[in-house]
């Protein structure tokens, strides 16, 4: 059996001043993707992507429940993340606290929730922060590590020139 | 990390929700003032307000056309925006094709264990 490795492409928009919202649809049931989403071994496989190790990956899924994520960027940044479980429905929907460790006051209410249909399914992430200066300071946040990845690729070229 | 000043005014401009309401109206191609009222509900000296803002960002440009003032979306100002989104949008890309990679073989597995079982 083949199918397509590739859904498609991430879609992000701001809908208000305060909030993030990241859909992409994955060629899996949604038992998979839930499974993949909250499976400690398994958010080791992709969080991270290719930026980085996935140092820790702790989840205690019951509501009340705490998380934390961190990975160790190829350049030796860290970046961690932590929350709370606030809703769980299994396979269905997951509502928790994020905060980043680099701006620990910019807590945001994350909900994510996992829609099937015809063997598909639809991931969609709302992030809701409180303030814009925490809304945009999380975009960013993805930024550093893409300068990063710029000043590496900039370096490689300098030091094939020497 | 800081951003330029003159881009700060363009993220400035669209960060007020009525102003990005002008601007998806005018994306739609020019409007004058008047249109702009009656689709937004709001009064006159509102809409001139923003469209002011708008213009000195450089978001939007006006021209006369007899006794009216037209105003016309410029795109290419909302790039730095634009281009701020999908950078983040890339970083959700790469963790989302990993995700791919892990669910064929969570499927393959799957699929595996079933042959096994029957």
């Amino acid at each position: 059996m083949t199918a397509m490795a590739s859904s498609g492409t991430a879609v992000v928009t701001l809908p208000s001043d305060t909030e993030i919202l990241i859909t992409r649809e994955f060629a899996a049931p949604k038992a998979l993707v839930y499974r993949a989403w909250t499976t400690p071994e398994l958010i080791k496989r992709w969080w991270s992507a290719k930026r980085g190790t996935v140092t820790v990956a702790e989840v205690d899924l019951r509501v009340g429940g705490r998380w934390r994520y961190a990975m160790m960027t190829h350049s030796g940044f860290e970046v961690a993340f932590h929350g709370e479980y606030r809703e769980l429905i299994e396979n269905e929907r997951i509502v928790s606290t994020e905060v980043y460790e680099g701006m620990p006051d910019g807590e945001a209410l994350n909900t994510v929730t996992f829609a099937e249909a015809a063997g598909r399914t639809k991931l969609t992430i709302l992030v809701q922060h409180a303030k814009r200066e925490h809304r945009d300071a999380h975009i960013e946040s993805g930024m550093e590590d893409g300068l990063q990845d710029a000043l590496d690729l900039v370096e490689q070229v300098a030091i094939s020139l020497v | 990390m800081a951003r330029a000043p003159t881009t700060t005014d363009a993220f400035n401009a669209v960060a007020e929700p009525r102003r990005r309401d002008i601007l998806n109206l005018l994306a739609d191609g020019e409007r004058p003032v008047n249109d702009l009222v009656v689709e937004l509900g709001l009064a006159q000296p509102q809409v001139s307000k923003h469209l002011r803002v708008l213009r000195e960002v450089g978001l939007v440009e006006v021209r006369e056309e007899g006794r009216q003032r037209l105003y016309r979306l410029q795109g290419r100002q909302l790039k730095p925006i634009h281009d701020w989104v999908k950078r983040f949008e890339r970083s959700w890309n790469e963790r989302f094709e990993a995700m791919d990679e892990l669910l064929e073989e969570l499927k393959r597995k799957e699929h595996r264990d079933d042959g096994n079982g029957e």
